[in-house]
């Protein structure tokens, strides 16, 4: 097919296939058109995953990109907005998620969602001056930015004798990544949560200006420690499409086995750091035992025991001998067994069940129309992932069954975890003993061509993407995104009701990424 | 209750047992620990998480993590300190009683890591705090951190 398989979208403009597995298509659309292509996407059913800008040459024009998922595959769609215009028609109505990356995209930009309440900062705090905007060109010297604290920042509140604020953050009593909360309650009860995140802007996507693509991996690895394979997958893929560069099926196998083994580890830390929050140590221990286990293993096999740098630009930087599979295999098989125990041993445990249960729900119908999807919307019934669905190398062959509960509370996420887990291990396995022979990396040339590409994953928290463009060998943009960006605004939603006490429990339910968010 | 039981006996004691040196300095063999992610990728943060599991034992060697400033002996950064956490992270080093001592864990924290040079980050902690003690990694093993803690834990007066 030549174009998104519904009428409606097709006419919208041309449309490009630039990658086949996941099918990924692109459009430059009229300013005319950029709304009828998002009503047309979610009448369809569709989801927005992240709307991102980028400046043209000398800021004399703007490109605003969006990236949907319909019917037939990942739309990407970009509008481009003159200097003098300084806005673009906001999707927020169509999309809620958008309100946030609108926001963002201004702080980086400077460029409007016309029709968004919401005009507030979202990544910039009071020590970055209103005027700059770091991802035009020749914003920033040395004195662009300073060290105040953020004092100033409007957050809705409520005003009522009977309602008080609990700040919270951004450092947290335990040790997690920084944002801040803002609680309104009535007693114990929440009656509003507003989250303020941005603290651990680091410039990421600034910084991958002007890197050659083999740095430009590197940095991709460390946006979001936990999800490092997710994003250098993510971002080799699109290198890849650039450079017109397939990847031998053994390098294949052996990335997804990575994205497995991370996907099992950040579920084991879940779950330990679940108990932990419900002040059940005996079930921290037996996690934390396990997730160190398999960190240990993969710093033996794999060289790093997150993984990090293992996924390189054509393929892998590792390769596995007959031995180091058996000993995989091996380690898995008592694994499974362990957690088994452990799933059962817990269903049963009434104190762990009655913190869990009906904590932190989010009802099918509402996910839908948030746009949920990856770990946390599975477990509210959204039937979303990857490598089910539109599935590229390894996993068209492997039939990934794709786990769902319809409660949406934190035991449903819980246990989804658990579920996941055991599919992971499956697959594992399944990679290993199907592992092709041949090379483990293809040559990347050193003068790629100049190109756009995307590269999209099921990491363990939902859809990872890079959106990459090349110019003179070196990295023009690149921006990656992750499925928190989705997730956070739905948090705000999920603890209404809910005791403070369960907020801890109910955040590590969801655990979403802030330094993957914030860049 | 004897299936939990029967776990734990299971499991055994995995980390290797310590027997603290004789304390010297001003923490004696014990100290309280704030940790601050001044702009971390999570990765160093995840490794600290790793000391409370039975392979470290973080509470053998005398350290513990706590949530309050207030309570902290040492103070431990990870992160290239973003902009906008640099108050924050003032904030908590203020907010500790004396005698109190930095830690900065991780390739960022020591000098910036993949991130120096970035608009949106100060750099190493020590442009930031006083830093008593580092440990290089991207990230560091838990090893290697619970190693650092234990000797800042017990420098002498300087």
């Amino acid at each position: 097919m030549t174009a998104p398989d519904s009428e409606a979208l097709s006419s919208m403009g041309q449309w490009q296939q630039i990658l086949t597995a996941p099918p990924v298509w692109r459009v430059r659309v009229q300013a005319a058109f950029w709304m009828s292509t998002a009503m047309a996407l979610r009448d369809q059913g569709g989801r927005l995953l992240g709307l991102w800008g980028e400046a043209g040459h000398e800021n004399a024009f703007f490109y605003i990109h969006a990236l949907g998922l319909g019917s037939t595959g990942y739309l990407w769609i970009t509008l481009t907005v003159q200097s003098g215009e300084g806005q673009f028609p906001s999707l927020a109505d169509i999309f809620p998620a958008a309100s946030r990356m609108e926001r963002a995209l201004y702080d980086l930009t400077g460029i409007r969602a016309a029709g968004n309440a919401d005009t507030r900062p979202w990544l910039r705090h009071q020590c970055w001056p209103a005027g700059i905007f770091p991802l035009r060109e020749g914003q920033l010297d040395d004195r662009s930015f300073g060290m105040d604290g953020d004092a100033d920042y409007p957050f809705q509140l409520i005003d009522s004798v009977d309602v008080h604020q609990i700040p919270v953050g951004p450092v947290h009593a335990g040790t997690i990544e920084p944002g801040h909360f803002r609680f309104s309650c009535i007693g114990e009860q929440i009656l509003r949560l507003e989250e303020r995140l941005g603290y651990t802007h680091k410039g990421v996507e600034r910084l991958f200006q002007d890197r050659d693509v083999f740095a430009g991996a590197r940095l991709a690895g460390r946006i979001s420690g936990d999800t490092t394979a997710g994003y250098a997958w993510a971002y080799c893929m699109a290198v890849e499409s650039i450079a017109r560069c397939a990847i031998p099926p053994r390098a294949a196998a052996l990335r997804a086995v990575c994205l497995e083994r991370e996907r099992m580890a950040n579920h084991l830390g879940d779950l330990a750091a679940l108990g932990n929050d419900a002040g059940f140590a005996f079930c921290q221990s037996q996690f934390l035992f396990i997730k160190e286990s398999l960190l240990r293993e993969n710093r033996e096999i794999f060289g790093h025991r997150y993984l990090m740098d293992c996924i390189i630009p054509g393929g892998v930087a590792f390769d596995l001998n007959s031995a180091q599979t058996a000993a995989i295999q091996h380690n898995s098989e008592s694994w499974q067994r362990t957690v088994q125990r452990l799933d059962l041993l817990l269903q049963e445990h009434s104190g762990l069940r009655d913190r869990l249960v009906g904590t932190g729900k989010i009802v099918p119908p509402r996910a839908a129309a948030l746009g949920m999807a990856g770990l946390a919307g599975r477990a509210s019934g959204q039937a979303w992932d990857l490598r089910v669905q539109f599935p590229h190398a390894p996993y068209q062959n492997l039939d990934v069954s794709m786990q769902l509960s319809p409660e949406g509370d934190v035991a449903a996420r819980w246990q989804l975890r658990f579920r996941e887990f055991y599919e992971s291990l499956r697959l594992q396995t399944q990679l290993l003993l199907d592992l092709p022979s041949g090379d483990v990396s293809a040559t990347i040339p050193e003068s790629i061509p100049d190109g756009e590409g995307l590269g999209i994953v099921e990491a363990w928290r939902g859809e990872v993407f890079v959106a990459l463009s090349v110019e003179n060998a070196r990295i023009k943009r690149c921006h990656p995104h992750d499925p928190s960006w989705t997730l956070w605004p739905v948090l705000e939603e999920a603890v209404l009701n809910d005791i403070v006490a369960d907020f801890p429990l109910i955040n590590k339910s969801f655990n979403l990424s802030y330094s993957g968010h914030d860049l | 209750m004897y299936r939990i039981l029967k776990e734990i006996w299971r499991l055994g004691i995995p980390g290797k047992k310590i027997i603290p040196a004789k304390g010297q300095g001003p923490f004696r063999r014990s100290a309280a620990i704030r940790h601050v992610d001044a702009g971390s990728c999570n990765a160093c943060e995840l490794e600290i998480q790793a000391l409370s599991g039975p392979h470290y034992g973080l509470e053998q060697v005398g350290l513990s993590l706590t949530a309050s400033p207030r309570h902290a002996d040492l103070l431990m950064v990870t992160g290239p300190v973003s902009r906008h956490m640099a108050t924050a992270l003032q904030d908590t080093f203020s907010a500790m009683p004396n005698p109190k001592k930095v830690v900065a864990i991780g390739d960022c924290a020591c000098t910036g890591g993949i991130f120096a040079g970035s608009y949106a980050v100060v750099g190493a902690v020590e442009k930031v705090l006083p830093v008593a003690g580092q440990c290089p990694g991207c990230p560091p093993t838990p090893e290697a951190i619970r190693q650092t803690l234990v000797q800042v834990a017990r420098q002498t007066r300087s």
